[in-house]
């Protein structure tokens, strides 16, 4: 074990624990933003308890992502200060745009938007919401056009040691920007509605609140029917630009080791166990042309083989990558499959209060799927930065150029302190969500009135205490 | 060119400045809020000074995110080397930062209360120390050879770097504790009154202490103090001075608001000292701010984004305090306002 093994442990298990948090946070709170928006225009209780409902689950999910974020931000410079000082011209300005737009917004908003039901208007409590939902999103835009940077970088050159960046526009909108952005942030969409779906579907076929949860659940379907099939589409435009711009990384995530010869299409393996030693695979079931239609769209597109890329510049981990992505993908289709399923059920007028509860298996299927968003994120992730290497900025600069030289124990030192805390979180975490969970929604809960006489409300101190309690 | 360089360059480490401070003294009388709720007799007391936290704290401590963001982008060899080379205290301090965010969210719904309690204060104790050793070891200065640092895994404690991680938490307390001065009412506002007195006091001393120690063990900064810009320097400290006695008065007085302001000037005072003594250097001693910037480019195109954002910041972080104003009760939980 070295210093750079351990940096990159450290750092895949930080982020990959780090994400797990701000999936649900973005989905969730564009979420919020509707139910609070339909209250307004309703002004049907219904909906308030809706929002207050689901915002408890977001305040515990909140915490926990902004607790496993801070170090992610430090330990660039910490683990690798090598690649900070050489990309901090773009890399640390972006970063420092999403800390001055996207979590500076958040976190204003945020204490309004938890606390400020009784002492703000309706709409300005709406407005803050909005708020924090935009920043949440506008933060998995820019660290993703960070993200796509070190992927496909842009708009500038390297000279003695350091990017010089010439064009910002060119740097932030690189190769990789739209694709990855709208994927990632889909990505988050589809595995909210995967959690909001399925906890409803719980409810609903344990007969608790019947009524209350299927209009969560009628929110999430229409959500579904949209996002499933954009989502497919958006892999699809991912997978062609790593094609395009990483073929090294294209190549192995396909397990596809000799370029196809002019006028043949390249086939695509199903299932197969690339081996690295052997440079080729063990076993394959393959589809012929497949692979050229999906790289390419073309019948008989080239499709550059790994063999073409010395070993030292070849990705690691193969039989990693090719399983991660087909999960991925499968799980695209299985969602769409159950968004269907449901659009059927739907169209049949089934689901209604007093039929919802007999179709047991679509609600398990649901049930089941909740995870399924979180298992794609992480998958989709591993294809990503584990597909990237052995580089840390894609064709420039290797990962073992980019890290501190600090000592191995201290390392060592923070990555136990990580785990051993990451841990002790989920934990509670999952004590809590099962508390409120078991409390489930509060029915009773009566709403501020609508249309308050003091528009902007500051005066709440004057208010009885009496009236604050819910 | 250059000197339009230049010009952005001690833009920057001027906005950083105001960054940091900001950073400071918002999350500094969250920490110390953090600390003083240890000694709380009585959990129903403990929730009040949770409380006055609640709707805020989340933002103060982003301040130190974009402060992170910040000197990444304007001087990127300053983020590498200062993180690597304090690579344990600011582990330190990533861990606490972790609890106390954890220990605040789940406090609340936890039935038994007592480990989240420890949790949090000890998290904000903790916070404040490993600032206090990484501030101590800047003003010390990082041990470097071409570019890497060379101190080592212990390289960040001794005496100099501990005595400033003293002071560190006193003031942090202090300004806790003026800051329940303004928000709490009697018994609660009656026992941070007296933690203010023992605060200052210990505040005081090390600053002294530290005041007299700097210059005496770090020729370069006595070099910077009595040289030509002394009667820039001299002011700081009057002005400090003066903060401390108007401190007393204020609360002897029983004002209530006044205390905080004047903890506020005494931090302000001190961190203009700071940052006089270390320009034009940066990493001292060796990094100087020009040697450690990004290009012009970014610069500018930085100050463009954070530069116009920062005063909005500033006004919805002030709305969000507007909103929540006002006196903290017993029998009031954070969530009790809602
Ligand atoms: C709900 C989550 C989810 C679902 C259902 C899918 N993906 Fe995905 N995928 C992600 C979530 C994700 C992600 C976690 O968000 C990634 C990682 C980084 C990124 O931009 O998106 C990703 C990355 C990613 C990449 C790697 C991009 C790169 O390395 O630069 C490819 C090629 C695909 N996806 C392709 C697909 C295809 C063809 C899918 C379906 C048929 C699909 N994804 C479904
Ligand atoms: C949150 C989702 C993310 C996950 C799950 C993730 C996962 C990983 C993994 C598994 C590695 C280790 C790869 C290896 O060394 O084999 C890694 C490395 C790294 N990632 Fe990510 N990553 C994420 C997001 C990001 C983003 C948004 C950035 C940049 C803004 C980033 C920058 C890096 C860097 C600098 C390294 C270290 C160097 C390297 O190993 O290549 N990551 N990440
Ligand atoms: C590996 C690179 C990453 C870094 C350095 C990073 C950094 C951070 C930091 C510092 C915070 C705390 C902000 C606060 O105090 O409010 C945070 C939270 C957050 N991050 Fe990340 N992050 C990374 C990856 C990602 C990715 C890939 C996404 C989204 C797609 C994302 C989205 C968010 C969101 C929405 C929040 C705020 C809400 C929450 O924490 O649940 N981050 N991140």
């Amino acid at each position: 074990m070295n210093a750079l093994i351990l940096s990159r442990i450290q750092f895949a298990l930080t982020a990959m624990f780090h994400i797990l948090w701000p999936v649900l946070t973005i989905g969730l709170s564009i979420f919020l933003v509707i139910l609070e928006a339909l209250w307004i225009r309703t002004g049907r209780d219904d909906y308030y308890r809706h929002a207050r409902f689901w915002s408890k689950l977001f305040i515990l999910n909140f915490g926990i992502g902004v607790a496993s974020g801070v170090p992610l931000e430090f330990e660039f410079g910490a683990n690798w200060s090598h690649f900070s000082t050489v990309a901090g011209d773009f890399f640390g300005n972006i970063l420092g745009f999403e800390g001055a737009m996207a979590f500076m917004l958040e976190a204003g908003f945020l204490g309004l938007m938890l606390f400020g039901w009784r002492r703000l208007n309706p709409k300005i409590h709406l407005f803050a919401t909005t708020m924090v939902a935009l920043g949440a999103s506008l933060s998995a835009f820019w660290i993703m056009v960070a993200n796509s940077w070190m992927q496909t970088p842009a708009g500038g050159y390297f000279a003695r040691g350091h990017f010089v960046i010439t064009n910002y526009l060119a740097a932030i909108f690189n190769p990789d920007t739209l694709w990855s952005v709208t994927h990632m942030w889909v990505a988050c969409l589809e595995t909210s509605l995967l959690v909001i779906a399925g906890l409803s579907a719980w409810f609903i076929r344990r007969g608790r609140a019947k009524e209350f949860f299927l209009v969560s659940l009628r929110l999430a379907l229409i959500t579904a029917l949209v996002v499933a099939p954009t989502q497919i589409w958006l892999g699809d435009g991912s997978g062609r630009t790593v094609f395009r711009y990483q073929p090294a990384k294209g190549a192995a995530i396909e397990g596809h080791w000799t370029t196809n010869a002019p006028g043949h299409g390249a086939a695509w393996a199903l299932v197969a166990w690339p081996d690295q030693s052997a440079q080729r695979n063990l076993w394959a079931i393959k589809i012929p042309h497949a692979l050229s239609l999906l790289a390419t769209h073309r019948w008989n597109g080239r499709v550059v083989g790994l063999r073409r890329f010395p070993r030292a510049d070849q990705p690691p981990l193969l039989p990693l990558l090719f399983y991660a992505f087909r999960i991925m993908v499968a799980i695209g289709f299985i969602v769409l499959g159950l968004a269907l399923w449901s659009a059927w059920l739907w169209w049949r007028h089934e689901l209604v209060p007093e039929r919802v509860g007999h179709h047991r298996r679509w609600l398990t299927a649901w049930i089941l799927a909740l995870p399924l968003g979180y298992v794609a994120v992480e998958c989709g992730w591993i294809v990503r930065e584990v597909g990237r290497q052995p580089w840390i900025i894609y064709g420039i600069m290797r990962t073992a150029q980019g890290v501190s030289k600090i000592p191995t124990g201290d390392v060592l030192f923070s990555s136990l302190g990580y785990i051993i805390l990451y841990s002790l979180l989920v934990t509670a975490f999952v004590v809590f969500f099962r508390r409120i969970m078991r409390q489930g929604p509060d029915l009773t809960l009566t709403p501020p009135p609508l249309h308050p006489p003091v528009p902007f409300a500051l005066d709440a101190q004057a208010k009885p205490h009496a009236l604050e309690d819910d | 060119m250059l000197t339009v360089h230049s010009f952005l360059v001690t833009v920057w480490f001027l906005l950083l400045g105001v960054i940091l401070a900001l950073y400071v003294i918002l999350d500094g009388f969250t920490i110390g809020v953090g600390m003083l709720s240890l000694f709380s007799p009585t959990e129903e007391r403990r929730s009040v000074l949770i409380a006055t936290l609640g709707s805020v704290w989340d933002a103060n401590e982003t301040w130190l995110i974009l402060l992170g963001g910040a000197l990444f982008g304007a001087f990127p060899v300053v983020y590498g080397l200062i993180l690597h080379a304090l690579y344990i205290p600011l582990s330190l301090l990533l861990f606490a930062l972790i609890i106390r965010a954890a220990s605040f969210e789940f406090r609340e719904h936890a039935h038994n209360k007592k480990g989240w309690n420890l949790g949090f204060s000890g998290a904000s104790a903790l916070i404040a120390l490993s600032q206090g050793l990484i501030l101590g070891d800047l003003i010390h200065g990082l041990p470097l050879r071409h570019g890497h640092y060379i101190g080592g895994t212990w390289g960040w404690i001794h005496p100099f770097s501990l005595a400033v991680a003293v002071g560190v938490l006193a003031g942090y307390g202090l300004l806790g504790a003026t800051y329940l001065v303004l928000r709490t009412e009697d018994p609660i506002q009656g026992r941070a009154r007296i933690a203010s007195y023992w605060l200052a006091g210990v505040t005081f001393v090390v600053a002294l202490l530290v005041t007299v120690w700097t210059p005496l063990s770090y020729p370069r900064i006595a070099h910077e103090w009595f040289g030509p810009r002394f009667w820039l320097f001299v002011w700081l400290p009057l002005i400090a001075v003066g903060a401390f006695a108007l401190l007393i008065r204020s609360l002897r007085r029983g004002h209530e608001a006044l205390p905080f302001v004047a903890t506020v000037i005494i931090f302000l005072a001190s961190f203009g000292g700071l940052a006089t003594s270390l320009y034009p250097d940066i990493v001292p001693p060796s990094l100087t701010l020009k040697e450690a910037a990004s290009g012009s480019l970014t610069l500018v195109f930085m100050l463009t984004g954070i530069g116009i954002l920062l005063p909005i910041m500033l006004v919805y972080n002030g709305y969000q305090y507007l909103v929540f104003r006002g006196k903290v009760r017993i029998g009031e939980s954070a969530y009790s306002h809602e």
